[in-house]
């Protein structure tokens, strides 16, 4: 099968995409884009302020993939170890997408803690968060269930997300998170 | 008396502690994907200083940015600074935030109203 480069290009190029990736997530690999990306953040001049905001999502999203990979498959090189991650700037304002396999079983469970945390508003996601970070358990890699609730505080928007049904074992969560000037 | 010190990285921040002065300081980026095994050392040099500490312990926090696993982390240190508060070092905060990074100033503010020590809050110029 030959694959439609242009049609790939046509589509990033609309959606001003800056920077992509589909593969395995590694530390090493979460270095190198966040480099690039701070990097094309001073190209664009962005205020220090946007530059922070971008930033600090762009390092809660990807260090989500990173923790989750271990969870759905402790082996290498599997298939559902890959995730893809997108970054773009459209009309002022900047997208950060993010797609990785889920156990089915996990789903509801997940479903439930965004739409918890969309109901909140600025005020009570301060309170949520300070309670969650004195009072929550901390996985062994720290994540500790903050970075979620992090997100929607610093973008000040609803976490937009979806899950699509893959087999009877996964299916696959996307994330969309914007961040406005 | 001696100073500890761990050279910063692009994910992790400079440590320096002078346990003869009581001066911690915390300055750069603390964006590791594991916290835990980072702060460690920290968290173990407090715990051995909380035993003999100076009249005054002065913190310097000035982080660039962080991310939610390294918060439990200083949150961690900082109840560790509260013990020593309370065990006759008069302990002081000084949280740095850049002039306009509101979220920097916020998440300040959330450790303040968790943790029982002074905290002073310091602007500073980009």
């Amino acid at each position: 099968m030959m694959l439609d480069i242009y049609d790939f290009y046509d589509k990033m190029e609309r959606n001003n995409i800056m920077l992509s990736f589909k593969g395995d997530i590694t530390s090493e690999l979460l270095t190198s884009i966040l480099q690039i990306m701070e990097s094309k953040l001073d190209n664009l001049q962005e205020e220090p302020k946007i530059k922070k905001k971008v930033y600090n999502v762009l390092v809660e999203c990807l260090q989500n993939l990173y923790h989750h990979m271990d969870e759905v498959a402790p082996e290498q090189n599997d298939k559902i170890r890959s995730a893809i991650f997108m970054i773009g700037k459209l009309d002022n304002q900047y997208n950060i997408i993010t797609g990785n396999y889920i156990k089915n079983e996990n789903v509801a469970g997940l479903k439930k803690r965004l739409e918890d945390i969309n109901l909140l508003t600025k005020e009570e996601l301060k309170e949520y968060y300070k309670a969650v970070l004195n009072n929550g358990e901390m996985s062994l890699k720290g994540g500790g269930g903050l970075g979620m609730i992090d997100i929607a505080r610093k973008t000040g928007e609803k976490l937009n997300f979806n899950f699509a049904p893959v087999d009877n074992t996964f299916s696959f969560f996307t994330l969309n998170i914007k961040i406005s000037q | 008396m001696e100073t500890i010190s761990i050279e910063g990285t692009p994910k992790t921040p400079t440590i320096t502690f002078n346990t003869g002065s009581g001066f911690l300081e915390i300055k750069g980026r603390s964006i590791p994907e594991n916290s835990i095994e980072f702060y460690k050392p920290l968290v173990d040099w407090l715990e051995k200083y909380a035993a003999k500490p100076q009249p005054t312990t002065n913190v310097n926090i000035q982080l660039e940015y962080f991310n939610t696993s390294s918060s439990k982390c200083i949150l961690d240190v900082f109840k560790k600074l509260e013990a020593i508060n309370k065990g006759g070092s008069k302990v002081t905060i000084n949280w740095h935030y850049e002039e306009d990074d509101e979220d920097m100033l916020e998440a300040g503010e959330d450790y303040q109203a968790i943790i029982n020590v002074p905290f002073k809050m310091v602007q500073v110029e980009e």
